[in-house]
């Protein structure tokens, strides 16, 4: 007696039973022809960028399949390790327990700091931002705003937006004294958005988008420099970060030949529509 | 019927202004999606591959990898869910030992965090099991994920049977076998659609447990050991990472809700359908 | 009754089905337990307990206290089943006993909608609407109460949708006879349906709490995530899942591992009030006839 004759009589289930037995079979024929993959896994601030370029690769050369997966810089650097990946996406440096892998530089980011539109504080500079950061300075009005109680925003532990938050500002996580702790970019910016006494940080590029579309965020100068992909290009925007690849040993001839593609200038359009800026070259 | 009491009519229009409140509520979440996504909504946004990180393009390939996740998602939970809770209704005594380890299993297995699931699917789909990012990872992740509400929901449907179903077919001589196939399972089927509507309901709208097990790739998917994002993965990424990825978002969740729509009438329908057939077998 | 050949294959063969479906549970507490373990190999577990405060990435003062976070989503959950349980079971009164059939049929669809939208909706929706409105009474907006209602939101159509079901399948007769007897519509809700159907409407908030409790993307983005016990429903709180969805992707090792011993003492508590639950009503809990 097998479960198919059980369901007999009863054409939901058997309908049921059948499509799901051709799905089964479906997943049973593994991939063809495609023999060379190129895996990359980590930071989903990489990630979107790294796929376009994976799909306008492809178009070029079929033989080869590149694998895009997101779930964190530290996920892209175990993997990298682990060898599950070929290229790990970081988003930050290196630190010095990770040096057994060499990092390839694909773009650069600015994190800047962001207010509501409707504050009127002009600019801050590195010891305010300390102050705001440690909880010394409370009012707004301490830095030149209006008369009302700050609400920071600070990202969590182990994001690499935080990590350059705290080299730029030389504080340790516990310093921090946060109100509200966000994830992704644009989790910060809808933060702020919505709280007219709130201050975050985020990657230039997605505020400005966001800021000229019409969201009401503010994007501050820092240390007198204004926070534009230019200024991050120069080298004179204070906080940025690298987004780079990450990689243990030698890479396959397939994956050295989509990491020569990545650092070309092959890119450089992408990069921009992503709002990031491309390394100097 | 009864006097208007001043009871009642409080009772009335409290309840009253609860259920509204929840449409409201709707109502707002679904404005708030219309307005910024319906425009976006269109016959190539159906069918078109994505551009752009999502931004632009269409969610074609994202349908397709949807489709598929919850194909892998219903052949496991379904045949599980559904033998597992026959099992708890017919085969053990209600209230021993096994089925209480069986139930508490599962009442507890319906409360473990959906991140939770992907980590698990990511270790044991996808590396123990060897079977990488791919659809079928997902499924099978999602799969651990809605067996609860399948095998409670049937549990229920198994039940709530008229109670004088069981002695009277066995009064006629059939085996359980017969009984169960010839008489239960029809009369319950209906419940058991439920069930499963409601399993579809909640794997469409998971996030957590997708991005670590069927992972992130937008191509159309050749197979089910492909990988490829499903439609709550596509919306959360251009939520969460894509800036001014919100149009193509509320649109994406526009046609999650569509189908969600589609397929709770679908199984309603052929709930109705099927038990008015079988009304003969009901009291 | 009798027992053939193919009975006993059919029982075994099902036997193994629940077999499997309660196994899953064992094997992700197992594979929880295998994350956790470096933590707790390196005694770990009384800095989970010990520890005031959650800043793992701390290079000057590492502490790992996960206390708050239990307590933080023990708050949230509670709070949430606080306002969605009554709430959910009055509406299905009112579909039930005092709304036109029409109305009640398209509320129903209209919840089993509201029961599959994708948590990142319900979350932007409390981000961008629910947080500022409360930022404007108390800032920062983040809060207890914000989780807990978004939270509320997103599980009341399961215990209302339950209740339903739970209300419809008390028999006819019953009411009849309480009604013959011109006892009020109130009083025979409260007396009479209410006691007969408490079994579907109790298994109905069990699988809310237990959404509840597991709920990770629409929390995270309203709650605040601070790791702390709240004073006010205006604080910030940071529930078990919150932390897991935060952090994951950029933990390192121990942090990692940190993680997993912090989700798998949450499936543990839960575990433990579940059982709690079971042992107190002694019969346990079904849900209710005709749940369409």
């Amino acid at each position: 007696m097998t479960a198919g004759q059980l369901f007999k009589n009863h054409f939901p289930l058997r309908l049921c039973h059948s499509a799901l037995f051709v799905l089964l079979l479906a997943g049973c024929s593994k991939e063809g022809d495609h023999t060379k993959t190129v895996t990359l896994t980590g930071s989903s601030t990489v990630a979107p960028l790294v796929a376009d370029a994976a799909k306008r690769y492809e178009e070029t050369h079929p033989e080869v399949r590149i694998e895009v997966q997101t779930g964190g810089s530290s996920r892209g650097i175990a993997d990298a390790l682990s060898g599950l990946a070929d290229f790990g996406m970081v988003s930050r440096n290196l630190k010095p327990e990770e040096s057994a892998l060499q990092a390839h530089r694909i773009a650069i980011d600015g994190v800047c700091l962001i207010v509501h539109k409707d504050n009127s504080v002009p600019a801050l500079n590195r010891q305010q931002i300390i102050d705001i950061y440690t909880g010394k300075i409370e009012n707004w009005s301490a830095v030149g705003g209006p008369e009302a109680e700050i609400v920071v925003a600070s990202k969590a532990e182990g994001r690499a937006t935080l990590e350059v938050f705290l080299g730029y500002t030389r504080l340790d996580s516990a310093d921090i004294k946060a109100d509200v702790v966000v994830g992704e970019n644009q989790q910060a910016i809808k933060t702020v958005a919505g709280n007219p006494q709130a201050i975050g940080y985020v990657s230039i590029g997605a505020a400005a988008s966001e800021a000229a579309s019409g969201t009401p965020i503010k994007l501050l100068a820092c240390d007198g420099v204004a926070p534009t992909s230019e200024a991050v290009a120069k080298g004179l925007f204070p906080i940025t970060r690298p987004l780079q690849l990450v990689s243990k040993g030698v890479p396959s001839p397939a994956a050295q030949a989509f990491l020569a593609f990545l650092t070309s200038s092959k890119i450089t359009d992408l990069i921009e529509a992503h709002l990031y800026v491309p390394v100097a070259r | 019927m009864v006097l208007r009491r001043p009871v009642d009519c409080l009772l009335g229009w409290v309840g009253g202004l609860i259920a509204l409140a929840t449409a409201g509520a709707f109502a707002w979440i679904l404005w708030d999606l219309v307005r910024l996504g319906l425009s976006q909504v269109t016959w190539g946004f159906l069918t078109g591959e994505l551009s752009d990180g999502g931004r632009s393009g269409g969610i074609g390939p994202v349908l397709v990898s949807t489709a598929g996740i919850l194909g892998g998602c219903l052949f496991f939970a379904v045949p599980l869910g559904v033998g597992c809770a026959i099992w708890l209704s017919e085969f053990v005594r209600r209230g021993s030992p096994w089925a209480r380890a069986v139930i508490g299993g599962v009442d507890l297995l319906a409360s473990v965090p959906s991140i939770v699931f992907g980590l698990f699917g990511m270790t044991f789909f996808c590396q123990k099991l060897g079977l990488g990012f791919s659809i079928l990872s997902g499924g099978l992740t999602l799969g651990c994920m809605i067996l609860p509400t399948v095998i409670r929901t049937t549990l229920s449907a198994m039940r709530n049977l008229p109670s004088d179903l069981r002695p009277s077919s066995a009064a006629l001589g059939l085996s359980r076998l017969t009984m169960l196939r010839e008489i239960l399972l029809p009369s319950a089927f209906p419940g058991i659609l439920v069930g499963i509507t409601l399993g579809i309901g909640r794997a469409l709208s998971e996030t957590a447990a997708l991005i670590f097990t069927s992972g992130y790739a937008t191509r159309w998917p050749a197979s089910l050991a492909d990988s490829g994002r499903s439609l709550s993965v596509h919306i959360y990424d251009l939520a969460m990472n894509i800036p001014n990825g919100g149009a193509n978002a509320a649109a994406s969740a526009l046609v999650l809700l569509a189908l969600i729509l589609a397929i709770n009438l679908t199984a309603s329908g052929l709930g109705e359908r099927w038990r008015s057939r079988q009304t003969g077998l009901r009291n | 009754m009798s027992r053939s050949h193919a009975d006993r294959v059919v029982e075994a063969g099902l036997g193994l089905t629940a077999l499997l479906s309660g196994g899953t549970l064992l094997l992700i507490v197992w594979f929880l337990f295998e994350g956790a373990k470096p933590a707790l190999d390196f005694g770990m577990l009384g800095h989970l307990f010990g520890d005031g405060k959650w800043q793992p990435g701390s290079v000057r003062d590492p502490q790992f206290g996960v206390m708050s976070m239990l307590i933080g989503s023990l708050l949230v959950t509670g709070l949430s089943i606080l306002l969605a349980a009554p709430a959910g079971v009055l509406s299905a009164i009112f579909l039930s006993f005092y709304s036109p059939a029409r109305l009640a049929r398209g509320h129903r669809r209209l919840l089993e909608l509201l029961a599959a939208v994708p948590s990142v909706v319900f979350g932007f929706w409390g981000l961008t609407v629910l947080v500022p409105a409360i930022d404007r009474l108390h800032p920062p907006g983040q809060s207890l109460l914000a989780a807990a209602l978004v939270l509320s939101l997103m599980i009341l159509p399961t215990i209302a949708l339950t209740s339903v079901s739970a209300l419809q399948a008390v028999p006819v007769a019953q009411l009849q006879a309480a009604a013959a007897l011109g006892i009020g519509r109130p009083r025979l809700i409260w007396s009479v349906v209410l006691p007969a159907a408490w079994n579907g409407v109790g298994a109905g908030i069990l699988l809310a709490a237990a959404r509840a409790i597991g709920e990770t993307m629409a929390v995270m983005m309203v709650c605040g995530n601070i790791a702390q016990i709240p004073a006010s429903l205006f604080d910030p709180v940071r529930p078990v899942t919150a932390t897991i969805a935060l952090e994951m992707g950029y933990a390192s090792a121990a942090h990692k591992s940190l993680l997993y011993a912090a989700g798998l003492l949450l499936v543990l508590v839960t575990g433990a009030l579940i059982c709690g639950m079971a042992f107190r009503r002694q019969t346990e809990t079904s849900l209710p006839r005709s749940w369409s």
